[in-house]
């Protein structure tokens, strides 16, 4: 047993629908989870605490909320584990989402980004639709089985930083599904699907802050998803955006002279067509000269130069093998 | 004691006073940098999104340079040491990608065996020198200075791969900031990104992240931020004035590096820890701390 206060955030918008904090205490068994403590003070203590939940296994996706200011399904959150020192636990709505009442969130927009990427096998037209069923390779699936195993939970989107300031980023959750099905070749639409991503809000506005691999409860880590499908977007010759460009010439600097050149980087990365922002950070790159801090001279290449060039050529004369 | 320096592009390049700042505390907390020649770049998880095998062999050079050495592979950075540790996992839990990869480092001269440590100044200060150590050093303590940490994603995330700190609650830097005199502000953003990785692909995302940290320390009565990152530092020092058209707030925030932080409390004098080079104005900072 252990005395311990959750703070938990509550908001009624039939009131004024300003959310609030109310503090609720009692004391908790041993190998209570979160969701058995929210339980608890719905039966017992005040019914009108509003949450959604369901399977209680961790299956369903339905009981992400944020603790401590991060996504957790709280029906596989040991309330021992996130007791704060001074003996409480804070519970909110998850976040990037409009909150409908106290700890439960408008999912809608979680289902529009994830419908947005069609998430679903197209046949290829060139193919037509076979005789029998579509078989699936098990190396195939294999190179998926860790993105399948999504709930749509959410707790990505909840904390997903780019998210948080661009709402029109198409998120962690959808991307990730995007690429499972950009790799299983039963279906026949992934370069169409691949351009769709490639546009402004898709995978090159990932911040790559890892806080979606954090909060994850299984194993899907959308944000190497993500990566794997900047990979494939370069792989397919999707390269006329600023995020591609920026990885081509940042591998390009640092096999050329073993350390990045940081005054190349942003004129290529931008491109001619993007000659108004190169323009607008002039005025930093000036700043950063007077005040000692930027060298308007090239880096210096490392010893060894020479080295990192056999190795890149290797690699990739290896991978046209 | 003795590290491998890894000092990374950053500190070398648009934040030199980085390097300048670490190499002045390095002799006065009694570590040895030891230089690694042809250590390139770790990539800073670019260069992998074109060639996973090319950024973890260029890594692998860098580890197998460190681990000729016998010694700790130091950085200065949060990118860097993710990326290197990153690397270094997939290296140690997965033979045929090491084989793969010393198969391309070999006619070089090198091979990577696996599990060279890879740490960060904070961590070095933290767990090799310790805290009390550190305050019996302090000649100017930072008496009345509110320092608001600033960790950068990639020294937390993913915990599997970093486990140096708790990455919802981390504590590290707020235990040198208080072992320095100082008083530690916390504030939900210290963990949050800075939205550099974004600044050419995003612009206003990227200076909303940065505003969104800037913002919530100011609200929580920091008078510095303190970073282990100098990415974090050019999205937080170097970009401010220019996130105020996307956040409308004024910040007039200095961010210092750590080994800025720890050398003004060590006594070194300011000039010397290049906090003139800061775009913000650090003078608030030091003239705090001198006086």
């Amino acid at each position: 047993m252990a005395e311990v206060t959750f703070r938990i955030q509550r908001c009624d918008p039939e009131q004024d629908g300003k959310p609030y904090f109310k503090e609720y205490g009692f004391d908790v068994p041993e190998g209570f989870t979160l969701l058995d403590s929210l339980n608890h003070i719905k039966a017992y203590i005040d019914d009108s605490l509003t949450y959604r939940f369901s399977c209680r296994s961790s299956i369903c996706g339905s009981c992400g909320m944020r603790v401590n200011g991060h996504a957790k399904l709280t029906c596989m959150t040991q309330v021992m584990d996130v007791l704060r020192p001074d003996g409480s636990i804070t519970i909110e709505p998850q976040g990037n989402q409009t909150i409908q009442r106290d700890l439960m969130v408008d999912t809608s927009l979680f289902w529009e980004k994830m419908r947005a990427v069609k998430p679903w096998l197209e046949p290829d037209p060139k193919k037509g639709v076979p005789e029998k069923e579509y078989r699936q390779d098990p190396a195939v699936f294999n190179s998926f089985v860790e993105e399948s195993t999504c709930i749509m939970c959410g707790n990505c989107v909840s904390d997903c930083t780019s998210l948080e300031q661009d709402a029109n980023f198409r998120g962690p959750a959808a991307l990730a599904k995007a690429w499972r099905f950009d790799v299983d070749d039963r279906g026949g639409d992934q370069q169409q699907r691949l351009e769709m991503l490639v546009e402004d809000g898709g995978i090159w506005d990932c911040v790559r802050c890892n806080e979606c691999v954090e909060v994850c409860p299984k194993t899907v880590a959308p944000m190497e998803a993500i990566l794997k499908l900047r990979q494939a977007a370069l792989e397919r010759g999707l390269t006329n955006s600023i995020g591609a460009r920026h990885v081509t010439v940042f591998t390009d600097s640092v096999t050329r002279a073993g350390v990045l050149d940081e005054k190349e980087l942003p004129a290529k990365s931008l491109g001619v067509g993007n000659l108004g922002k190169l323009i607008g950070a002039l005025p930093l790159a000036f700043t950063g000269m007077v005040k000692g801090k930027i060298s308007p001279l090239p880096h210096k290449p490392i010893p060894g130069t020479e080295d990192l060039q056999r190795i890149r050529r290797e690699i990739e004369k290896e991978a046209t093998e | 004691m003795k590290v491998a320096y890894f000092p990374g592009c950053v500190a070398r390049g648009n934040c030199p006073e980085l390097n300048q700042a670490t190499r002045e505390i390095a002799p006065l907390l009694g570590i040895e940098l030891v230089e690694l020649e042809g250590a390139p770049c770790t990539g800073a998880g670019v260069i992998g999104q074109q060639n996973p095998l090319l950024a973890d062999t260029y890594n692998a050079k860098t580890l197998a340079l460190a681990e000729a050495e016998g010694v700790p592979l130091m950085t200065l950075c949060s990118t860097c040491i993710g990326c290197l540790r990153k690397s270094n996992y997939k290296l140690t839990h997965d033979e045929d990608w090491l084989s793969q990869v010393n198969k391309h480092l070999k006619p070089g001269g090198l091979e990577y065996h696996g599990g060279v440590d890879i740490t960060h100044i904070l961590f070095v200060i933290l767990n090799e020198l310790g805290v009390d150590n550190l305050k019996g050093m302090v000649k100017r303590p930072l008496s009345g200075l509110r320092v608001a940490p600033f960790y950068g994603c990639y020294m937390l995330r993913p915990q599997e791969i970093m486990g140096l700190d708790d990455p919802e609650h981390p504590d590290s830097l707020q235990r040198v900031i208080t072992a320095l005199g100082g008083e530690p502000v916390e504030y939900a953003h210290m963990t949050r990104c800075c939205g550099f990785p974004i600044t050419l692909e995003n612009e206003e995302a990227s200076f909303k992240m940065a505003g969104a940290a800037l913002g919530d320390a100011k609200d929580h009565g920091a008078d510095c931020l303190v970073t282990p990152c100098p990415l974090c530092h050019m999205s937080l020092d170097m970009q401010q004035s220019r996130i105020t058209k996307y956040t409308q707030r004024t910040y007039n925030m200095p961010v210092l590096h750590l080994p800025q932080l720890v050398g003004l409390a060590l006594g070194v004098e300011p000039l010397k820890l290049g906090l003139q080079k800061h775009f913000v104005d650090t003078d608030l900072v030091t003239s705090t701390v001198v006086h």
